[in-house]
């Protein structure tokens, strides 16, 4: 049976790994491909790159993280930050990355997603979410969860599967930066409502809450960044531990 | 230098796989020109995109025959699979049938989500483009369709129902998974292929 997938996220600023907490202060976590290239040996199944510089030339920097990171690692990764256009897709996929994240520029204009979807395939076509919840109600944030729209989560999911998305990337932004466990209950009605993989982000602080989330079936791969990158819990530690706990990981 | 000829027919993952045959220390050659594809040492038949568009290409540039003609050690990888099988529901396609397989869509009804993405077992038979790998590897799929068991499975790997994950018949292999994304498991069958 498929294994369900453990993800580091990797942030990328002007060629170098941050992360923020709660979306702000950034720190500094190294050179993104000999990152990337040790957590593919420690057992990751996959990566994904956030670029977060904020440049004119977006697509050239797209291109020179995804030709770097594809040339060295062998695992699947996938490119977002401010993928725009079905150009800056072409281009990341190009130079060799597996899968693009799309987020702002799919609520600006979900029409993209379509047209993406139709061009490269929906395998490689990943939403990223970022959402908060708002007096009960879940509502999706752009902007790198700044802003507020007017789109619903559950509503959007739908429609990003109907519009062709392979895939969503979820970052409950209420969860992000806790380390209290996953967001399961909305991870939970999402998979009521859309038939594609998903990816749970935010709130990872300890082994036990990807059991939690995997026990609960709310997700088939689990996102994380910091835990991973200032080595408290390692990838290897926390495979093992999902084996010894009955999950199917890899 | 070993010599690799990689087939060019904007596959979605020749990047990667040049990428990948470069660790290895190959220097691919990336052609659609049917005379050097029919002239090389090695070739391999990566893939992703759709059954029907692609068919089409195939036997508009020719190259389809070469394929078909082809003596030498062949690796088709992902569609390159599915497309060296008789006939595919994915645009309801004829394709080149060097194995005598269908291949078909997985049903949606069993509540496994479709395509089958991520990383799952293969039960292995005992061949030389599979040797030295660890008990029940892991491989990373990406695929909607699926090709039945044959008498040509050399690999097997369970999605609800078992499906063809290695096929083999003399010079012509083939993995429904990616060995260039695969990590060690997919380098030691792309060397295997290599050392052939």
């Amino acid at each position: 049976m498929v294994a369900k997938r453990i993800i580091p996220c990797l942030d990328v600023k002007d060629g170098r790994t941050v992360k923020g907490v709660n979306f702000k202060s950034l720190r500094d976590a190294g050179d993104p491909v000999e990152l990337g290239k040790q957590y593919s040996e420690q057992g990751a199944d996959e990566l994904v790159f956030l670029d977060i510089s904020a440049t004119q030339e977006k697509r050239k920097t797209i291109a020179e993280l995804a030709r770097k990171v594809a040339k060295e690692i062998n695992i699947p990764f996938t490119i977002g930050g401010g993928i725009g256009a079905v150009d800056d897709i072409s281009v990341a996929l190009e130079n060799g990355a597996d899968k693009v994240g799309i987020n702002s520029a799919a609520v600006r204009n979900p029409d993209l997603l379509d047209k993406a979807a139709k061009a490269f395939g929906s395998q490689c076509i990943v939403l990223a979410v970022d959402a908060k919840n708002i007096d009960g109600e879940w509502i999706v944030h752009t902007a790198g969860g700044t802003m507020p729209t007017q789109k619903e989560l559950y509503s959007w999911v739908r429609e990003a599967e109907n519009r062709g998305v392979g895939e969503i990337l979820f970052t409950s932004m209420d969860h992000d930066g806790t380390k209290k466990g996953f967001a399961i209950e909305a991870l939970l009605e999402m998979n009521q409502q859309v038939r594609i993989p998903l990816i749970a982000s935010g709130g990872a602080g300890a082994k036990i809450h990807f059991k939690e989330l995997f026990d609960a079936n709310a997700a088939d791969a689990a996102l994380a960044a910091s835990i991973f990158h200032f080595g408290e819990i390692p990838v290897p530690e926390l495979k093992e531990y999902l084996k010894t706990n009955n999950v199917i990981v890899r | 230098m070993k010599k690799i000829t990689v087939i060019d027919y904007n596959a979605g993952n020749i990047r990667s796989v040049l990428f990948a045959l470069e660790r290895l220390g190959v220097e691919p050659e990336l052609t659609n020109d049917p005379d050097k594809i029919s002239n090389a040492e090695k070739l391999i038949f990566p893939g992703v995109g759709e059954a029907g568009t692609t068919m089409d290409y195939l036997r508009k540039t020719h190259i389809s025959d070469a394929i078909s003609e082809f003596e030498n050690p062949f690796l088709g990888i992902c569609l390159g699979l599915q497309l060296m099988c008789r006939h595919s529901e994915e645009g309801d396609v004829g394709c080149l049938g060097i194995f005598d397989i269908d291949v078909k869509r997985f049903p949606e009804e069993n509540g496994l989500k479709v395509p089958h993405m991520g990383w799952n077992t293969v039960i292995c038979s005992e061949h030389p483009l599979l040797k030295g790998l660890e008990d029940l590897p892991y491989f990373y799929f990406v695929h909607s369709y699926y090709a039945e068991i044959s008498d040509s499975t050399i690999g097997t790997t369970d999605y609800g129902l078992p499906f063809t994950s290695v096929l083999s018949n003399d010079n012509f292999m083939a993995t429904q998974f990616h060995p260039e994304k695969s990590g060690e498991q997919g380098e030691i069958i792309l060397n295997n292929f290599i050392n052939l």
